[in-house]
Formats: structure tokens, sequence, C-alpha cells
């Protein structure tokens, strides 16, 4: 619901009035719900600015959150949620922060009293609360983006491609292997040897906790790949009970080279390739 | 039309794909290539296809049609080069490129087409340094 043209002018005026009872309010019980995590003159500043953007957008012809006037309010809510959600603060907390807004402004329009109390409040609460929806929605926004980047993070420390030797690079596989991170690992694999022109890589899987056929499949085709480039791939690391799981499972390897240990893997690829 | 041109380099004969490689182009090549092969009695081909972005099933099937015809002239062909994108793309395809002999690049190519010389003994006409 917006607030009438009347309504937003009285509020411009309260905030102005009352600003330093408001943030002082306003403070203490946001305070309260965050136990002490952020100090009293911070969060002194952030609703000090917070009621000057809410002031600005009110006074300037805003009636909901969404209009123009209201654009530079909603950067400091998004700001707000953003460095919340950074800090690790919950969504319940962060939302506080614009819902305890609500009961600073009681307390004043309690004191000054007059006429129209109730409709001005229930017109400002509905105001309050889309913003505190915004906060919600761009902490969320935040945190999403958050775990996005870290995920890709994962993602780049668990695939190094490491050489051992002139002209031979290993994968050492740690961590399940699904297909988005195979896929990262076998086009870094490829690019590293186009990039050092190694004709041999060693996919070591001593840290992959489970090989199923699913698994084989991904091994396989970057082998397979690998080949049609003009690498040669070897498997190592391959420990007692997923050799076992393997047979059963009737994976086959083919004619790609397996050894127990990378260093087996090592041994091999130096003596072939002296063999040249 | 265009053609791609095959370069004669001491030994071998390298063919650098640098274009799309449409029906003609490739038909021409295999022409082209079989020819040069008798002219120069070269025992070694690359061919390089690091420019190329796409490589599908016609493609492959040229090549592999290239190999198997040099193969008849006593020529050993290598495909060097391949992109990575390619490799997989042709992986998650299911196709694969029998008979044709891969390097990363065109000097391991040359490396490669080398050893295969110095252990056949009875070919006396190569003299190549180890």
């Amino acid at each position: 619901m917006a607030l009438s043209a009347d309504e937003a002018s009285r509020f411009a005026t309260l905030l102005e009035e009352n600003r330093d009872e408001l943030v002082a309010s306003w403070t203490d019980r946001v305070a309260a719900t965050l136990r002490g995590r952020l100090s009293h003159a911070e969060l002194e500043r952030q609703h000090g600015e917070l009621g000057k953007g809410l002031h600005a957008a009110l006074s300037g012809g805003g009636r909901l959150l969404t209009d123009e006037q209201s654009a530079e309010l909603r950067a400091q809510l998004s700001e707000l949620s953003s460095s919340r959600a950074r800090q690790g603060f919950s969504a319940t907390e962060t939302a506080v922060s614009v819902f305890a807004l609500k009961d600073a402004v009681f307390g004043i329009l309690d004191r000054v009293g007059g006429d129209a109390i109730l409709r001005d409040y229930v017109a400002f609460t509905s105001f309050v609360d889309d913003a505190a929806l915004f906060t919600f929605d761009s902490y969320v926004r935040v945190r999403e983006s958050l775990i996005a980047d870290q995920a890709e993070q994962l993602l780049e420390l668990s695939t190094p491609v490491v050489k051992l030797w002139e002209g031979v690079v290993a994968v050492p596989l740690v961590g399940t292997l699904d297909s988005a991170r195979a896929q990262v690992v076998m086009e870094r694999l490829l690019q590293t040897l186009v990039d050092t022109s190694s004709p041999y890589a060693i996919i070591d899987i001593t840290g992959v906790p489970a090989v199923d056929t699913q698994v084989a499949q991904h091994i396989l085709k970057t082998v397979v790949a690998a080949r049609l480039m003009g690498a040669d791939c070897i498997i190592s690391g391959i420990r007692p009970q997923i050799a076992q799981t393997i047979v059963a499972l009737g994976i086959e390897f083919g004619d790609i080279a397996t050894k127990a240990s990378l260093a087996d893997a090592l041994r091999y690829v130096l003596s072939k390739s002296n063999g040249r | 039309m265009d053609r791609v041109p095959i370069l004669k380099i001491g030994e071998i004969l390298l063919v650098s794909i640098q274009i799309d490689m449409e029906d003609q182009v490739a038909l021409q090549l295999q022409e082209d290539l079989a020819d040069r092969i008798v002219a120069t009695g070269t025992h070694g081909v690359v061919i390089d296809i690091s420019a190329l972005d796409i490589v599908d099933s016609f493609v492959g099937r040229t090549l592999a049609t290239i190999a198997s015809i040099s193969r008849v002239l006593d020529a050993e062909t290598v495909v060097v080069g391949m992109r990575p994108a390619v490799a997989i793309t042709l992986v998650e395809l299911g196709l694969q490129l029998p008979g044709i002999r891969t390097a990363l690049n065109v000097e391991l190519g040359i490396e490669l087409l080398d050893r295969e010389h110095l252990g056949e003994p009875d070919q006396e006409d190569v003299v190549i340094e180890p």
C-alpha cells in the first residue's frame, strides 16, 4: 500500500524532528538482537545513514520503496544486507535491523500523539515491511553469490594439474568425481597437455573415495580424448578395494595402462619415453 | 576454390589445414596429397588441424581416408594439434578416429614419424640421427 502524499511528508517531518531519539532507540533494539557482534557506534552510524536515506526518499515525494525517489534508500538497504551477509549474520538478524525501525517509530508516535496515529502508523508499517522484504531479498542474493563463488573456488582448488617430469603431467584427483568436476578435470588436463606439449599424463585416483561405473566412464572419456590429441594416459593410485569394485562392476579399462602407485606410473612412463 | 597447401619439409609432407573443411576442399586435398606422396616418395605425412574449431564425422572420415591412402603409398600419417574442445566433442559424440595416429603438436608429430622409421631398419633411404 502506497503512502499518501500527506503521510509521506508527515513522516519526513517526524523523522527530521526526532532523528537523534529515533536512531538511538532503533540502535538499542537492534543491538539487543545482535548481542554485541557489531559495535554500538557502527550500528548508530548505519542507522543514521538509513534514517537520512528514508527521510530523503519520503521528503522527495517517494510513496513506495520501488519509486525513483527511493533509489538511494534501496542502495543503502542492499549495502546493509550484503555487509550483514558477508559478516555471517542470519537472515532474521538482518531483517530485524529494518523491522526494529517500526518499534522505534511507534515509540515516538505514541509520545507525540495526535488524531491519525493509528492510520499513519499502519501506512508507515507497510513501507517498512517493503524495505525489510527488499533487505531480505538482497541478503539471499548475496548469500547465493557467496556460495556460488565458494563452489567455484573449491572446484579450482580440487583439480590441480602438476608437471611431474619433462613431458609428464599428473592430475591427483581428490574427492568425489561428479560430472561437473570430471568436465573441469578433462578440460584442464587437455589444455595443460597442449600448453606444456607433454605426451604423457598420469591420472592418480588415490584420493577418490569410490569408483562406480559413472566415475570410470568420466575417466575413460578423459583418456580417450587425450589419446585423440596424441597423448597417452596412465591411471594410477588404484587401491585394493577400488580394484575389487572395478572388477566386480565389470568395468573394462581396455588397453589403458593402470598402475597401483604414482611411482610405478612415473617409472613406466619414463621407461617408455626413454625407449623411444 | 580454396586449396590446402602441402609443404615438403625434409623427409616429410606437412599439411596445415587453416580453412573450413568442406566436401570439395577435402576431396581436393585427398587427390593432391596422393599426387605429392608419389611425386616426392615421402614416407611421412603430418596433418596439422590446430586451426580447426570443428571436426565433425565428415572431417574425421576424410582424415581416416587420407591416412589409409597414404598407408597404401607407404607413408605414415600423423594428425597433430587437435584442440581440447574438439577432442572433448568427439568423445562426447562417441566418434573415434580409427587408424589415425595423433600427436600434440607438429614437433612431436615429426618426432613420432622419425621414431617409426628408425624402428624399421630395412628402409635404407632414411638417414636420421637419433
